[in-house]
């Protein structure tokens, strides 16, 4: 019978012993500084008109996607998640350069300017969008589940829904069927406490990592702002996946500091309740923090050595993402259907 | 060199706002995201978190000015920018690299525009070649085993072909169009789904997607409507969104339309729904010889099809080539039967009353022309509008409803291309503008029957 677990106090330090390497930290901290850079970045633009429509940022919420792609097999597996996506682009190695560009509608941007910052895909990374529909990405995942055992080919869906996500009637049908067909798939629910405006206090009944109990899924609640604790439970979880057992529920308990999207001012939470999350419980601060106190690690050389790489990357992207042309007029006509002609 | 901070639209909408306080001031030092200054716009008051680190120089902006437009510069920031710069190597690597990633090549569809294009376009062109009369080796068959023979070789033909729905492996179908192909084919490649359309539906994209070619087989048309965001939202859209890189090769498919005194939620035609959606292919097969063509085609297209069958249809023997490349071409209509006095445009079980309808207005000596549309989308715009050209008269016949139908999309067409062919107004033959009753005899009165259409076609005849 599959067991479900939960932490007693997920507000407590955590206090698992992590054995990171020097290297595997530096990682840590390169990845999501990248992640929060660029998404500070993307706020900018947006703020000065070159980035459009929805934007929604991941701010706050940088070791989940780095401490699961940190254990995922990059060569094999598939990754899926909602339009809160840049992150998991960066994550997955996709180009900053490329990501900004589709942000700011530039030829040159993974859709060529034609999907936005919802709308993103690269099949050489293995990564399957980027889909703007609450819900949607939990049976597109749970199908890329299914086409790797189908194809035998080793790899693991590693689906990624929010906690408002976690309500759509399709997730269960597709725990359902997942559970069922013994499909290899990681649901991971990245609880950020807040359906748009809603907190989970107020649109969740029960506990999400529960809520695969009646399909005899796993699951199991983590300290989604404490990278070591990320890490090992999702290490836990694809091993288990990879043994051939099915499906595993991950529900990481993080933050937004952001709102919803850019026009959110987020007057439905307490500044206090947002500061606590950014002084107390930053993952980046985390990190850094271990990488001074307990590994002894130098904040002029390996630290300092990072941020200016990022710092550059940042700027790099952004001259790309302001300079890449806008798509061509007979852009609007291309990609609707694959043709004969673009088959031949 | 100083950088000037400027005033952020903070929503899609917004083009000034007011400055309402400032959290830092002249000669902090901020770091990337520390809230520097308070604004207020129409809807709320949002923060503005610093990008740079830096010392913030001068405000240029006091506090509380009202209707600063976006863009304008509020403040400086005082960088580090010029101990900061990056080796030049990295610089010219940038460059370099730059060019490699404007990647794919731009299509020109000015120079030569490809079919999608010009039918999106709504260029009215000669549908793709296609030569049936070669094909003459054929085999009696009902509509039912043409689309399970289809299925069966195309997943014989290719692996990653498979069948997924509800009772369609060990029950061997709802209405036992997969008939035998749990035996041959196992129960890896023929699935039997949970009765969850929205959830299978989605998870076939994502097959799809991932490398895998999907048939979904909804046991009707009608329970598709649970699953009708993924089959538009996930499968249609995404190659676009994707800049073409990423397509969804799926087929839909089930019984559409009325079967026989099931009533409203069970009866209806998608023909017009699904027909709406760039993105998406759909045909709709009268016959063996459609079923099986058809099928084929869709299986084999690299793009999401569906295919709009008929439960009355299922028993009904036609024959049928047995070639196994027998392809119709998607958006080729077929000219069912030549005549010289009306056209009388008809998809699926509506062919077969059509041609009846032909016969009977022989008797009253007028030659009825009845074209098989085959394909709804793209639709086969040339051989409706040659038809057109010849008989000068037109009747659509179809079992959805008028408003936004099908035929008001023929009607359309007839104006725009074939104005001055037209000898009479376009009508329409279509279900009652009613959902559909149970009773036997209100049941005849709200689907199309053969009179109303022999009736159409005397009354552009003005007979």
């Amino acid at each position: 019978m599959a067991q479900t677990k939960r932490k007693p106090d997920l507000h407590a330090i955590s206090n698992s012993k992590p054995t990171p390497s020097k290297d595997d930290l530096k990682k840590f901290y390169r990845d999501m500084l990248l992640i929060r850079r660029f998404e500070e970045k993307a706020a900018q633009l947006y703020g000065m008109g070159l980035i459009g429509g929805f934007c929604h940022l991941y701010i706050g919420q940088e070791a989940v996607v780095t401490g699961i792609t940190s254990v995922q097999d990059t060569e094999r597996d598939s990754v899926v998640t909602t339009y809160r996506d840049h992150a998991h682009m960066l994550a997955c190695d996709m180009d900053p350069r490329m990501v900004m560009a589709e942000l700011t509608g530039r030829i040159d941007g993974y859709s060529r300017g034609k999907g936005g910052s919802m709308h993103m895909f690269s099949k050489e990374k293995r990564f399957f969008g980027g889909h703007g529909i609450v819900g949607a990405c939990a049976s597109i995942g749970t199908g890329l589940g299914f086409a790797h055992k189908y194809k035998e080919d080793g790899g693991v869906a590693i689906v990624y829904n929010g906690d408002g996500g976690a309500n759509q009637g399709q997730v269960y049908e597709c725990y359902n069927m997942a559970a069922l067909w013994k499909l290899p798939i990681l649901y991971v629910i990245e609880n950020n406490k807040y359906a748009m405006g809603t907190s989970t206090t107020r649109h969740a009944a029960g506990e999400l990592y529960k809520r695969g109990e009646g399909f005899g899924i796993p699951g199991e609640q983590v300290d989604g702002q404490d990278i070591f604790e990320v890490q090992r439970a999702a290490k836990q979880a694809l091993d288990y996946i990879r043994e051939g057992n099915g499906p595993y529920i991950l529900e990481m308990m993080t933050y937004r500091y952001r709102g919803h999207s850019m026009s959110d001012p987020a007057k439905y939470r307490t500044k206090e309740e947002v500061s606590s999350w950014k002084d107390e419980r930053d993952p980046i601060d985390k990190v850094k923090r271990y990488m001074l106190e307990e590994e002894g690690m130098s904040e002029d050389r390996d630290l300092k050595l990072i941020e200016k790489e990022i710092k550059q990357i940042i700027k790099e992207t952004e001259e790309f993402a302001q300079t890449s042309p806008f798509p061509d007029e007979s852009e609007l006509w291309t990609d609707v259907l694959v043709s004969a002609e673009d088959q031949a | 060199m100083p950088t000037q901070i400027l005033m952020p639209a903070l929503s899609p909408t917004m083009t000034e706002g007011t400055l309402a306080k400032w959290i830092k001031k002249e000669g902090d030092t901020v770091s990337p995201g520390d809230v520097i200054a308070e604004i207020e716009t129409d809807k709320a008051t949002m923060e503005v978190e610093a990008v740079d680190e830096g010392v913030l120089g001068k405000l240029l902006i006091t506090e509380g000015t009202e209707g600063v437009a976006v863009n304008t510069p509020i403040a400086l920031l005082i960088g580090e920018e010029d101990e900061d710069q990056g080796p030049t190597e990295t610089k010219d690597s940038q460059k370099e690299e730059k060019i490699l990633s404007s990647n794919s090549p731009a299509i020109e569809p000015s120079n030569s525009p490809n079919r999608d294009i010009l039918y999106a376009q709504g260029a009215v062109i000669e549908p793709p070649a296609f030569n049936e009369a070669a094909f003459t080796d054929m085999y009696e068959c009902t509509v039912r085993e043409a689309l399970r023979d289809a299925m069966a070789e195309e997943m014989r033909r290719d692996d990653t072909v498979h069948l997924l729905g509800e009772e369609v492996a060990e029950y061997q179908g709802a209405y036992k169009v997969s008939q035998g192909l749990l035996d041959e084919f196992g129960s890896k490649r023929v699935i039997d789904t949970p009765i969850t359309e929205h959830g299978f539906a989605g998870m076939a994209v994502g097959a799809a997607m991932n490398g895998l070619r999907p048939i979904v087989e909804f046991m009707t048309m009608n329970f598709a409507m649970q699953a009708v965001d993924h089959i538009i939202n996930s499968a249609a859209k995404t190659l676009y969104m994707a800049g073409g890189q990423l397509g969804c090769p799926i087929v839909f498919r089930g019984p559409n339309g009325a079967a026989a005194r099931v009533a409203a939620q069970h009866s209806q035609c998608y023909a017009s729904w699904y027909a709406h959606v760039p993105g998406l292919k759909v045909v709709s097969p009268w016959n063996s010889a459609d079923a099986r063509g058809l099928m084929k085609a869709a299986i084999r297209d690299p793009n999401p099809v569906l295919i709009l069958e008929n439960e009355i249809m299922y028993g009904q023997s036609f024959s049928a080539p047995k070639d196994e490349d027998f392809v119709i071409p998607i958006g080729r209509a077929k000219i069912e039967r030549e005549g010289t006095d009306v056209t009388i445009v008809a998809f699926s079980i509506m062919v077969g009353k059509a041609l009846e309808a032909a016969k009977k207005l022989e008797e009253d000596g007028i030659h009825a022309e009845v074209v098989n549309l085959r394909t709804i989308r793209p639709l086969d715009r040339w051989t409706i509008l040659q038809s057109l050209k010849k008989t000068n008269r037109l009747v659509t016949v179809e079992e959805g409803w008028p408003f936004a139908g099908i035929g008001a999309e023929i009607a359309a067409l007839a104006m725009e291309h074939g104005f001055d062919d037209l000898d009479a107004p376009v009508v329409r033959v279509c279900a009652a503008d009613v959902p559909l009753p149970y009773a036997a005899n209100l049941e005849a009165l709200a689907l199309p029957q053969i009179d109303e259409i022999v009736q159409a076609a005397k009354k552009v005849c003005y007979q």
